[in-house]
């Protein structure tokens, strides 16, 4: 016997209708159905952050979330993390400071980051802070320092365009509906993504 | 194993009172699982160790959300987030062994989305906010169709991963009294490292002084050191009422050695934790006062 469930979301400021078994993990949910492979899986039980994506501006594990608690809500992966057809200033540090190597934890690492910044509104976090913001990314290839220095660029030079520092308070709920109206089509993300 | 989810069946509760009514089910029937958060119970799922078929949604409920805060203490909604927690301004001000537990809870992915009444119902003797609950007399609110119940933290768990809770009981609130003004508050986690390992040994303890420079107020609470989360009783009682000294110390350090039962197992080992329990209680006892560790607090 299959249970089913028909649940409406946001993803990237598009909006989606799926019917799926409601415990199917938000993760398959958005490689499978969503078509959104930028969303990675490595442990499959919360360790990694490797499948790290915002719900309502907050990261979680997507591994951990069934599918029947997206329903309504707004999700953002790394392939709509970019707004403008650029990368962002936190995917431009990661860029040129050498922030990735292998690339699997570097999804879950720049939406993590991304919480970051945004909570640290405009503000240049220490070392140590994030650190323990990103302590739930493992990354095995261990640039651990890069990825920090590439951060912390990342808040040193963010502007207004990037889409970084702009965003409003990650739970508040006008900050929400700002994604989605600002970019209607979501065939163009994809593109953007390496 | 993962096939097996597109058999599970959750119900998603317009409200508090239909998901009570849903837990209400008849006697050979099973018992729907309660799903807040899901960090933990997602992990038991994907590792196909979970049997149960049917799940209630509780995140949707706003009456299981918030918490509030008046002159004498805190209430957690069950489903207030340990991110939620740590974020909160007066609880880092009085409670800060809870916020430090709540820091300390998986990463921030995790933080985000698991929720105080799912840590209490996993009830995992290595559950990181468990001490700190106990330590600061938590008690937990209980309802089911049948009425409301509330119990002391203490009492809550009857033996391993053994909830004193009805099968139609559902958790509702945790209720925190502020500890009494000057108190000191301890929260320490040990594990491999700070963020996502499981402890080894966890401990969180409030302490205060009275007037008459004697500790009138002691709480010693632990998690990995036995099948359940366990206040240190003979710790405490070698504690009250005494003055601060090194001899006081040791005392209350050989007396957790009968309070605690810690094994071995995959994370750690019985000498291991006895070893470091007693480290932490030594830590907490010098923070709280120097004298504990030096006659005259040099």
């Amino acid at each position: 016997m299959t249970s089913r469930a028909t649940l409406t979301f946001t993803v990237n400021g598009r909006r989606r209708r799926v019917t799926v078994p409601p415990m199917k993990r938000l993760l398959d949910v958005l490689r499978d159905e969503c078509r959104l492979p930028g969303t990675k899986e490595g442990c499959g039980e919360g360790e990694c952050g490797a499948c790290t994506v915002l719900i309502d501006g907050r990261t979680v594990n997507s591994c951990l979330v069934p599918a029947v608690q997206a329903d309504g809500a707004v999700i953002r992966t790394v392939e709509g993390l970019a707004r403008g057809p650029g990368l962002t200033a936190l995917q431009q540090a990661f860029v040129a400071m050498g922030g990735a190597q292998c690339g699997i934890c570097t999804p879950g690492i720049l939406l993590s980051a991304h919480e970051l910044l945004a909570r640290s509104r405009g503000r240049v976090p220490g070392d140590p802070e994030v650190r323990e913001a990103l302590a739930g990314n493992l990354c095995r290839c261990t640039g651990y320092q890069k990825i920090v220095d590439a951060v912390r660029a990342a808040a040193r030079s963010a502007r207004p365009a990037s889409g970084v520092r702009r965003r409003a308070r990650p739970a508040a709920p006008g900050a929400r509906r700002a994604g989605a109206k600002r970019r209607p089509a979501g065939k163009k993300l994809r593109r953007r993504t390496r | 194993m993962r096939a097996a989810l597109s058999t599970l069946e959750v119900s998603r509760p317009r409200d508090l009172a239909h998901a009570l009514k849903l837990m209400q089910v008849a006697p050979g029937a099973e018992r729907p699982t309660p799903l807040a958060g899901g960090t933990d119970l997602l992990v038991y799922l994907n590792a196909g160790a979970h049997a149960g078929l049917r799940f209630v949604d509780l995140w949707g409920l706003r009456e299981l959300r918030g918490i509030r805060t008046g002159r004498e203490g805190a209430r957690l909604g069950a489903l207030a987030t340990f991110s939620e927690i740590r974020e909160h301004a007066l609880l880092r001000r009085r409670l800060p062994a809870l916020v430090a537990a709540a820091a300390e809870v998986g990463g921030r992915q995790i933080q985000n989305r698991a929720t105080v009444g799912g840590n209490v119902a996993n009830a995992s003797p290595a559950g990181d906010s468990l001490p700190a609950l106990m330590a600061l007399d938590a008690t937990v609110h209980l309802r089911s169709v049948r009425g409301e119940r509330v119990i002391p933290f203490a009492s809550l768990y009857r033996g391993y991963r053994d909830l004193a809770l009805a099968p139609d009981e559902l958790i509702t609130a945790v209720a925190i009294p502020f500890p009494p003004p000057r108190s000191r508050q301890f929260f320490r986690k040990v594990g491999t490292r700070r963020a996502q390992s499981i402890s080894k040994v966890v401990m969180a303890g409030v302490l205060r002084l009275g007037r008459d420079g004697r500790v009138d107020h002691v709480r010693l609470a632990w998690g990995s050191v036995a099948p359940v989360p366990l206040r240190a009783g003979r710790a405490e009682a070698a504690l009250s009422g005494v003055a601060p000294s090194p001899a006081a110390a040791a005392r209350a350090r050989a007396a957790l050695m009968d309070d605690i039962a810690p094994i071995d197992d995959i994370r750690s080992d019985r000498d291991y934790r006895l070893a470091v329990a007693g480290n932490l209680l030594e830590q907490f006892l010098r923070a709280a006062d120097p004298r504990f560790a030096h006659a005259r607090g040099r």
